[in-house]
């Protein structure tokens, strides 16, 4: 915890950083281990989130990559990381992980590694890799309970490849796979799939969402995190200025937006037990999201699509329906909404 | 040790043992998987100290191999046929990672029509990986050749992934008297691996496998790759005179076979070519100078030793267990490259034969001699053969006249 002097003065032991979460985002740590100066678009809704988790996670940390934006972050002979990585392929990340762990685990233990230099595997992926085709290596991985971070940065969609479908586009969304059209007004026709359920099924020790826009939050889910040995996943929703069609400077309250609309509902599990960690005192109406983002725009333009938004709101009130009120209320809440 | 009757799966699984690997991530696949489970068995029993994980595919299985690999320790697996085309995407990352895996491949012919029998087109779909290959006729060469891989995958000047490659049923399932050789014996000759070119730890951050934006960096790493494969040539060498040296056997880039005065050569590789041999003796019988090279190291190349070898042979004919569809036979296509610019090459003649594991009749062999001597009195190049027997013919027949289809 280096660099950051709240959370030592008030923990001598780095274990109780978890027992004590921080409270504001100014006790975030002030070390960096993702360094400015990435290839990645202004305004990267997960190249912020990655920022926070690595903050987390600190420096003595390997990341094993699956295709995506993020590949591009290290180019030879560059790196904005502090940390180790290598670029794996699109579909097995976490089987990489597995060798990594698996090795470092071998060599320590036949004394050809000092203890010291263990390091936390983390698999970094983005949507495609996560929830379609890395699925099968994932789904392994948890039932193998292998030792390791998952971080998925969320766009909804293929975004190196210029924004195609994928099993996490919104119902709704113009993609450049899912354009609408004469034929098809809405867009993405499948509602977005679950992938934190699918994960739970499996019941791994820990599983999060986690927003770049509530980095207390973030960082907090990652230091309870810690304590468990086993899989420990992330998803970030990730708004991603080019693809989702907005101003990068809009990120962040886009991000917020997703929040208090109850879209994406923030929200950690443990073995199976899900808690809400971030509820809005009051939900605010989908179209204030959709209707920011030019992925949406077709449900506005030439003409109100009445029926589609309202099928977007409906689900979002069943979700949350199912969620009982004391539950809610018991975790945090979102305040300062007005600062939107 | 002595002899001991061993299968060529379970020779592998002995080399494996004896190199002390450190980690084997696994997935079934026939005829294969009696290498992983005697791994298993091993392992269980104490008598190995390593971890071996069972994956979700052949594409998790390699990248868990290589990723093991390049954080430090020493990592085998092994697969088969469509388990290969499964992870071959792969077998590419894991080579430009520039780890000393290596992996077994029980040759099986590929999907479809789905079978289990060999040829080679599953392991020379591989050939331009960046793998070495290896290939194997008995199984005290899977053995051997399994430790021969790591000392040549882990010198420095070669740092490169390698195959050892033996037919699946002929060689897999075949049980053959095999020297074991000694562990200390086998520790002199392979020293553990203690690599100081890549690995993973806290106190030194490291990038590996990032990516390339243009051709400068693309083009400079692949032709470090390919240097390094070439140079691997020599390494061999030096590698197989040891192990002569410790253990009395030899192992050259490939083997003769009556060579010496031959002047009509057949070439083929793996557990066929002991019918190759067999049809030899045969052709000497009757006084044709024929002989047999079977080439072991399939990658790299032995270009100069194969060129060297046919000089002065009258007519070479390449067995191809393969077919590249729309060209013919990988091998001949190889070996065509190695004599176009010789102003005094042997005559090549194409023949297609063994695949799924179709046997290479006495009659097929002898119909190759009669293609290859009948050049020489007509100077008449015959066109690429497909070898198929007339009795083949019938049975084929009956079988689609059962099908309906007669």
């Amino acid at each position: 915890m280096e660099g950051n002097g709240k959370i030592e003065k008030n923990s001598r032991e780095g274990i109780e950083i978890m027992k004590a979460p921080i409270k504001s985002i100014k006790d975030l740590p002030l070390e960096e281990n993702l360094l400015p100066g990435t290839p990645a678009c202004a305004g990267c809704g997960g190249l912020l989130a990655l920022r926070h988790c690595l903050k987390a996670l600190g420096r003595k940390t390997v990341i094993v990559n699956a295709a995506s934006c993020f590949t591009l972050l290290s180019i030879y002979p560059f790196t904005p990381f502090k940390n180790s990585w290598l670029y794996a392929a699109m579909a097995c990340a976490p089987a990489g992980a597995q060798g990594i762990r698996d090795a470092l685990d071998i060599l320590i233990r036949k004394g050809r590694l000092d203890p010291e230099e263990d390091l936390k595997v983390v698999v970094l992926t983005g949507d495609g890799a996560a929830y379609d085709m890395g699925l099968s290596s994932t789904s392994s991985a948890i039932h193998r309970n292998l030792d390791f971070y998952y971080i998925c940065y969320d766009n909804e969609a293929y975004g190196n490849t210029g924004f195609q479908w994928s099993g996490a586009t919104p119902f709704a969304s113009r993609t450049g796979t899912t354009p609408p059209g004469k034929m098809s007004k809405t867009g993405a026709e499948f509602l977005k799939k679950d992938l934190f359920e699918i994960w739970r099924s499996q019941k791994p020790p820990y599983l999060a969402t986690i927003s770049p826009a509530h980095p207390v939050d973030l960082f907090n889910k990652f230091k309870k995190a810690e304590q468990f040995n086993g899989p420990k996943l992330f998803i970030a929703l990730s708004p991603c200025p080019p693809g989702w069609g907005m101003d990068p400077s809009l990120s962040n309250r886009i991000a917020k937006l997703a929040v208090t609309t109850g879209i994406w509902p923030l929200k950690e599990s443990v073995y199976g037990d899900v808690k809400h960690t971030v509820v809005p005192e009051k939900f605010r109406p989908v179209e204030e999201y959709l209707k920011e983002q030019r992925r949406f725009v077709h449900l506005f333009k030439p003409e109100r699509n009445e029926g589609t938004i309202k099928k977007i709101q409906d689900t979002v009130d069943s979700y949350w329906k199912l969620i009982p009120a004391r539950a809610r209320r018991r975790y945090n809440r979102v305040r300062n909404t007005k600062s939107l | 040790m002595g002899k001991e009757l061993l299968t060529g799966n379970a020779s592998a699984a002995w080399a494996v043992r004896l190199a002390e690997v450190d980690f084997v991530p696994v997935y079934p696949v026939t005829p294969q998987t009696e290498i992983i489970e005697t791994l298993a068995r091993w392992i269980c029993d104490g008598f190995m100290d390593a971890k071996l994980i069972t994956m979700d595919s052949e594409h998790s299985m390699i990248i868990a191999a290589g990723a093991a690999s390049a954080t430090g320790v020493r990592s085998f697996t092994a697969t088969s046929s469509q388990g290969l085309m499964y992870g071959f995407e792969m077998l590419y990352t894991v080579a430009g990672w520039r780890v000393p895996l290596v992996m077994v491949n029980v040759s099986r012919g590929l999907s479809s029509p789905i079978t289990l029998e060999p040829d080679h087109n599953d392991i020379l779909a591989a050939r331009d990986t960046g793998f070495l290959q290896i290939h194997c006729e008995t199984c005290q060469e899977v053995l051997d050749l399994i430790l021969m891989a790591y000392r040549l995958a882990e010198d420095e000047r070669v740092l490169l992934p390698a195959f050892v490659n033996m037919d699946g049923f002929y060689l897999s399932f075949t049980r053959e008297p095999v020297e074991i050789p000694d562990l200390e014996e086998v520790r002199r000759f392979l020293p553990p691996y203690r690599p100081r070119h890549a690995f993973f730890k806290a106190s030194q951050p490291m990038s590996q496998g990032v990516a390339v934006l243009g051709g400068l960096a693309y083009s400079y790493f692949k032709y470090q790759m390919h240097l390094a494969s070439t140079r691997a040539l020599e390494v061999y060498k030096e590698i197989s005179l040891e192990f002569e040296k410790t253990f009395g056997r030899k192992y050259g880039t490939y083997e003769g076979y009556m060579m010496d005065d031959a002047e009509y050569v057949l070439v083929m590789t793996n557990s066929f070519s002991t019918l190759g041999k067999a049809a030899i003796k045969r052709a000497r019988g009757k006084g044709l100078k024929a002989g047999l090279l079977r080439l072991r190291l399939l990658r790299p190349f032995p270009e100069t030793d194969i060129r060297d070898v046919m000089r002065g042979r009258k007519a070479v004919a390449v067995i191809d267990q393969n077919v590249s569809i729309g060209k013919g036979g990988i091998l001949h296509s190889e070996f065509a490259s190695c004599f176009c610019n010789e102003e005094k090459k042997p005559l090549l003649l194409s023949f297609i034969g063994g695949l799924g594991g179709k046997n290479i009749s006495p009659g097929e062999f002898e119909f190759i001699f009669d293609s290859m001597v009948r050049i020489g009195e007509t100077g008449e190049i015959p066109t690429q053969k497909l070898l198929y027997t007339e009795m083949e013919w019938k049975e084929m027949e009956r079988l689609k006249r059962i099908a309906g289809k007669g």
